[in-house]
């Protein structure tokens, strides 16, 4: 793999990009809500604001490097996770293999984070942590057997060849695998820790969980994660089995500038459905979470994965 | 930080201790702009007066068209809200929680038993006057105030923030022995800070 300057600025720049979409989606999925509570809700910018005033504070409580570091490694490990995927079709990093380098790339943000609360020492972060780590055990296991199964039936293991592979009308990877699909969607619902899967920071029951002694520029890095993060997994989600939005040829600029736009919006779509998914339900506890992704979710990306399995053996 | 040089000790007619306003340059007022834009709030709800809280953050009123909202912990939050009376036993929670907020944080009192100690003013058990214990930024009257006097004190604290003169903060760091003798008072502190109950004067 050698570096142009091209994939040096888009270093720069795609973080960027995910940086604005992320508080972007955030203000937006606040105003979302809202109009479901029949409220105003506040400005779309909100969360620009919110991260301003954070990182405004005079002062920031930490208890110790480690709490520093934990705050960095999930914005690094965030970071690292959007260079990989393809946002309009191309990413900065794609090689043989990436998607299975981001799928251990996911978790060291949260890692990152269990690490830096941790620190804190605070019971509610340790329930917190706990919590997650387990919501993940849940989850994982459906959304991996998901990532076998597009994997094989497109025979790459590079996400960029995923997003290649879906090109033309009617090919995207929703309508080929389906069930999938559906498996996919549920575990985005944990993964972006909307409702009913918010155990982890749960704020009427251990005060935010992991946030909890979490205040200042400390936050202001959290939320920077956290909305990043609903970017990455959102934008995983559209790369995966929604052809990465790729509609216009990607060779020219504004070809270029147009998937990036249909992406965003596929993405936003996305985070908008688990959004209003979270908005009419409460919070189910760790063992109905447990119950259910290993339920429903499994058997249907066990249903896929088998199909796939078989179709590539040439039975059917 | 010259802004930041104590003026310990100053008190104005009413013997309340006082404080300079800091000095602000380009960045610190936009922070506080930003401040005064998304006001996370800690109540305290310790007294009747919180029940007026719901509907001013839910469909009615709806809080959060100015960027306010709830915070779980007080590390969180912006704002402290004591939304009532306090009690001797209670006072030392609120010093807590204030202590572990972080700068610029500000206080609002809610409701007359804030103020004077309201109708428990010759109660035994209740502390009258917030303001001896903590810096308190403003005030809102009534018993309990309505949505509209809560909406009202927001806005005249939002303009304090963009101004810069919301230094209940300031003061605290200034005239700390103040406080803590007024504190000292009323509970004692342990080693650690641990929870010992009150000794009642
Ligand atoms: S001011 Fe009135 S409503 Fe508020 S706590 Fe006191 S008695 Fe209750």
């Amino acid at each position: 793999m050698t570096f142009s300057t091209t994939s040096w600025v888009m270093i720069f720049l795609t973080p960027i990009l995910a940086f604005i979409l992320g508080h972007l989606f955030l203000g937006i999925s606040r105003k979302f809500t809202a109009r479901i509570h029949r409220r105003v809700g506040p400005p779309v910018m909100q969360q620009f604001i919110d991260v301003m005033k954070l990182f405004g504070k005079r002062e920031s409580t930490t208890h110790s490097w480690v709490q520093d570091m934990g705050a960095l490694f999930a914005v690094i490990g965030v970071i690292a996770s959007i260079l990989f995927i393809p946002i309009g079709g191309e990413a900065v990093l794609s090689f043989q293999g990436d998607l299975i380098v981001l799928a251990y790339l996911l978790v060291i943000a949260p890692l990152g984070m269990a690490l830096g609360t941790g620190a804190t020492g605070n019971p509610n972060s340790a329930i917190g942590v706990s919590r997650g780590l387990m919501l993940m055990m849940a989850y994982e296991l459906p959304f991996a057997m998901v990532l076998v199964a597009v994997m094989l039936y497109y025979d790459t293991a590079s996400l960029g060849d995923i997003v290649a592979a879906q090109k033309g009308a009617f090919n995207w990877a929703i309508l080929a695998l389906p069930l999938s699909a559906i498996a996919a969607d549920l575990s985005l619902q944990a993964m972006l820790g909307e409702k009913p899967f918010d155990q982890p920071v749960a704020p009427s029951e251990i005060a935010s969980g992991p946030m909890v002694e979490f205040g200042g520029k400390y936050l202001g890095m959290l939320m920077v994660w956290h909305a990043m993060s609903i970017v990455v997994e959102a934008g995983l989600f559209v790369d995966l089995f929604l052809g990465g939005g790729v509609i216009f040829p990607g060779d020219s600029v504004l070809g270029l500038i147009g998937n990036i736009i249909v992406w965003a919006i596929l993405a936003l779509m996305m985070w908008l459905i688990s959004v209003s998914i979270n908005t009419v339900f409460g919070r189910f506890k760790m063992g109905q979470s447990l119950k259910f992704y290993w339920g429903v979710p499994t058997l249907l990306a066990l249903l896929s994965l088998s199909y796939v399995v078989i179709s590539n053996l040439g039975v059917i | 930080m010259s802004e930041d040089e104590p003026t310990g000790g100053l008190l104005d007619q009413d013997g309340r201790p006082i404080t300079n306003l800091p000095e602000r340059g380009f960045v610190r007022k936009v922070a506080d702009w930003a401040s005064a834009r998304s006001m996370w709030l800690l109540w305290y709800c310790t007294g009747c007066g919180a029940v007026e809280l719901p509907p001013s953050f839910t469909s009615r009123y709806d809080m959060e068209r100015y960027g306010i909202g709830p915070m779980a912990t007080p590390r969180q939050a912006d704002i402290f809200l004591i939304t009532g009376y306090l009690s001797v036993k209670t006072v030392k929670r609120i010093v807590r929680s204030y202590e572990q907020m972080q700068d610029p944080k500000y206080v609002l009192g809610h409701g007359s038993c804030t103020i004077d100690g309201g109708m428990y003013w010759d109660s035994y058990a209740t502390v009258k006057d917030v303001g001896l214990y903590i810096p308190v930024d403003l005030y809102i009257a009534g018993c309990m105030p309505r949505p509209e006097a809560i909406f009202q004190t927001f806005e005249k604290l939002q303009d304090m923030i963009i101004k810069g003169e919301a230094v209940g903060w300031k003061k605290y760091k200034d005239n700390y022995s103040w406080y803590r003798k007024n504190q000292d008072n009323v509970f004692k502190r342990g080693p650690d800070w641990a929870l010992e109950e009150p000794e009642l004067r």
